[in-house]
């Protein structure tokens, strides 16, 4: 069973992140990571190459540093790693973003088919949550989004997940080739060992252009983008802050203070 | 873009009862309509007559009823629905409330159809012909304003943002059904089984207007908490700990991860305001904190943070309002 992993570099979620004038999130200052929520989809992927006899490929689209990302990826036990790098790739949105990712798992299934396709459930920066229902559009696939349990039936070559949604819980299956997205609640990512790290040195990391890819750059990118952020701010500062230690009252100013706010 | 009617899915319960977030983006919808007409979308076999009189107050003048054999739970389904429901309705703008299932059809839409799309947005407004989406990002900590420049915008916009309000004008709204032609593709998904939640008797968490939320400080006990959140008409919260723990269903669980919330009075109690949890709540509008550890990151974000027992504060809190309430 072959896997792809797709993974992003994001700002570290307890660093101070900010937004550039362009509206795009500041991705230099080297406090950059793997999106922890694509941890889990590397576990999941990982775990069911395990299970079945598979191999994992790790895929990210981005700067130079996004090699971070696929490289954690490896230490973690993937197989494979590619890296789309493309100067026209800046500003994507997520549906560019799902464009650049579909070319490049097309790509890789020529070389030898794709089974499944994994990816977590939301960045931890712009937090859409478009990416994977997007990508499986554009790569005709049938999506399995959001899941906090997930099998794989080889000999039915079926994947099965559960979701829990606002109101409701659903159990869905679909033949493979699928995308899956995961939840931060199907697994506990493994920490690289250092056999892990060692070997993760030995890996190629293979690197990828859009023209490689046959990505019409005028269709991602900013060129591409479909939005445009026209203004960014850091949220003003909350004003008129009360902190009280309980004396004995902290209770009744509590709601003093509601009723005088109008909050009740 | 305002020549155009505004399109809004209007999302329901099994019983055909609207989600209340469903009138906000109503009320928003005839805002940005102008002089157009203002259309709803049903997706499902639910009858949509006890849905009428609301919508009839909220002005709408149309409902397409999608008609299909296959699950609109089915994200794929629900976009080829809307898809019709834009071209039947002549709509460029689509509202939807900010869901899971929601977002998914919407990055469904924009791939098939070119439109801009934007998630979890605060307001939306138009300018120069152009609708802006505005939000807040990075846990809250940013606000933007992001303008569509496609020809037609989705726009899933969270619970809480507008104050909804009835049309000055009623509407006897015309419902017509719609068949839609799904793609086979959209069916390959099956649903194995669905299970709808159970109704607490308290308002849903991802639209309710007050929001208690338990943590770790709770020890489990979480009496206080739902004794406060009931004076309040509020709903129950709960952090990744206290879920884990078992203290409360996963439901409840706000944050980055779980449930999203951005009530217009938040109080937490005995949290610590881990950051996926802030990420989860941060763009509330008031944030009450009660916690007896001084150091706590959730009192940097408190508008009224109180260092002390929950057990003692929250029970306090609830006697007295219920005495101002009389």
């Amino acid at each position: 069973m072959r896997i792809v992993v797709c993974v992003k570099f994001v700002p570290d979620i307890q660093s101070d992140r900010q937004l550039g004038p362009d509206g795009r999130v500041v991705r230099d200052g080297g406090d950059g990571t793997l999106n922890e929520l694509d941890e889990n989809a590397v576990e999941a992927a990982l775990a069911l190459a395990e299970e079945h006899d598979g191999e994992v490929v790790v895929l990210t689209v981005g700067p130079d540093d996004a090699v971070d990302a696929v490289r954690k990826g490896l230490q973690m036990g993937a197989d494979e790693a590619v890296h789309v790098l493309d100067d026209d790739v800046a500003g994507s949105d997520a549906i560019g973003t799902a464009r650049v990712l579909a070319a490049a798992v097309r790509h890789l299934s020529a070389d030898a088919p794709v089974d499944l396709v994994v990816t977590g459930m939301a960045g931890l920066d712009g937090l859409t949550s478009l990416l994977p229902t997007a990508l499986a559009e554009e790569l005709d696939l049938p999506a399995l989004p959001l899941a906090s349990s997930l099998t794989v039936d080889p000999d039915a070559r079926t994947a099965t997940v559960t979701r829990r949604l606002d109101h409701a819980t659903e159990t869905l299956t679909a033949d493979l080739p699928a995308l899956v997205s995961v939840t931060d609640g199907l697994n506990e990512p493994r920490y690289p060992n250092f056999k892990g790290i060692m070997a993760a040195r030995k890996k190629p990391v293979t690197t990828l252009t859009l023209a490689e890819l046959g990505v019409d750059p005028s269709t991602v990118g900013a060129a591409g983008a479909r939005t445009r952020v026209l203004e960014a701010a850091p949220r003003p500062p909350r004003e008129d802050r009360v902190l009280v230690t309980d004396t004995g009252d902290a209770g009744t100013r509590l709601a003093a203070w509601l009723v005088e706010r109008k909050l009740v | 873009m305002t020549a155009t009617p505004v399109l809004v899915l209007l999302d329901h319960a099994a019983d055909g009862t609207l989600r209340p977030p469903v009138r906000e983006l109503l009320t928003l919808a005839r805002d940005l309509a102008g002089d157009a007409e203002v259309h709803g979308v049903w997706a499902g076999g639910e009858d949509v007559a006890a849905a009428l009189p609301v919508l009839g107050a909220q002005g709408v003048t149309t409902v397409h009823r999608l008609v299909t054999d296959a699950d609109p739970h089915l994200s794929s389904v629900l976009a080829d629905g809307l898809q019709a429901a834009l071209g039947a309705s002549g709509a460029s703008l689509l509202l939807l409330v900010s869901s899971f299932e929601n977002k998914e059809a919407a990055a469904r839409l924009a791939v098939r159809t070119g439109a801009g799309v934007v998630t979890d947005a605060d307001g939306v407004t138009l300018q120069e012909g152009q609708v802006v989406a505005h939000k807040t990002v990075l846990a809250g900590t940013w606000t933007t304003r992001c303008a569509v420049t496609a020809p037609s915008a989705v726009v899933t916009v969270k619970a809480n943002s507008v104050a909804a309000q009835d049309a000055a004008v009623p509407s006897d709204p015309r419902v017509v059904d719609l068949p839609v032609a799904v793609a086979p593709s959209s069916t390959r998904v099956r649903v194995v089984e669905r299970t709808e939640h159970a109704a607490s008797g308290r308002p849903d968490l991802g639209s309710a207007h007050v929001v208690v939320v338990g943590g770790r400080g709770t020890e489990g006990d979480f009496a206080p908490v739902e004794e406060l959140a009931d004076v309040l008409g509020g709903a129950v919260g709960a952090t990744r700990v206290a879920t884990d723990e078992g203290w409360i269903g996963h439901d409840a669980q706000i944050g980055q991860t779980g449930v999203t919330v951005s009530p217009r009075l938040y109080i937490g109690a005995g949290v610590s305001g881990a950051v996926h949890h802030r990420g989860g709540m941060q763009a509330s509008g008031t944030i009450v904190a009660v916690n007896s550890d001084p150091d706590a990151p959730i009192f940097e974000i408190a508008d009224f943070g109180v260092v002390g027992d929950l057990f003692t504060v929250l029970p306090q809190a609830a006697a007295e309002l219920r005495r101002l309430q009389g």
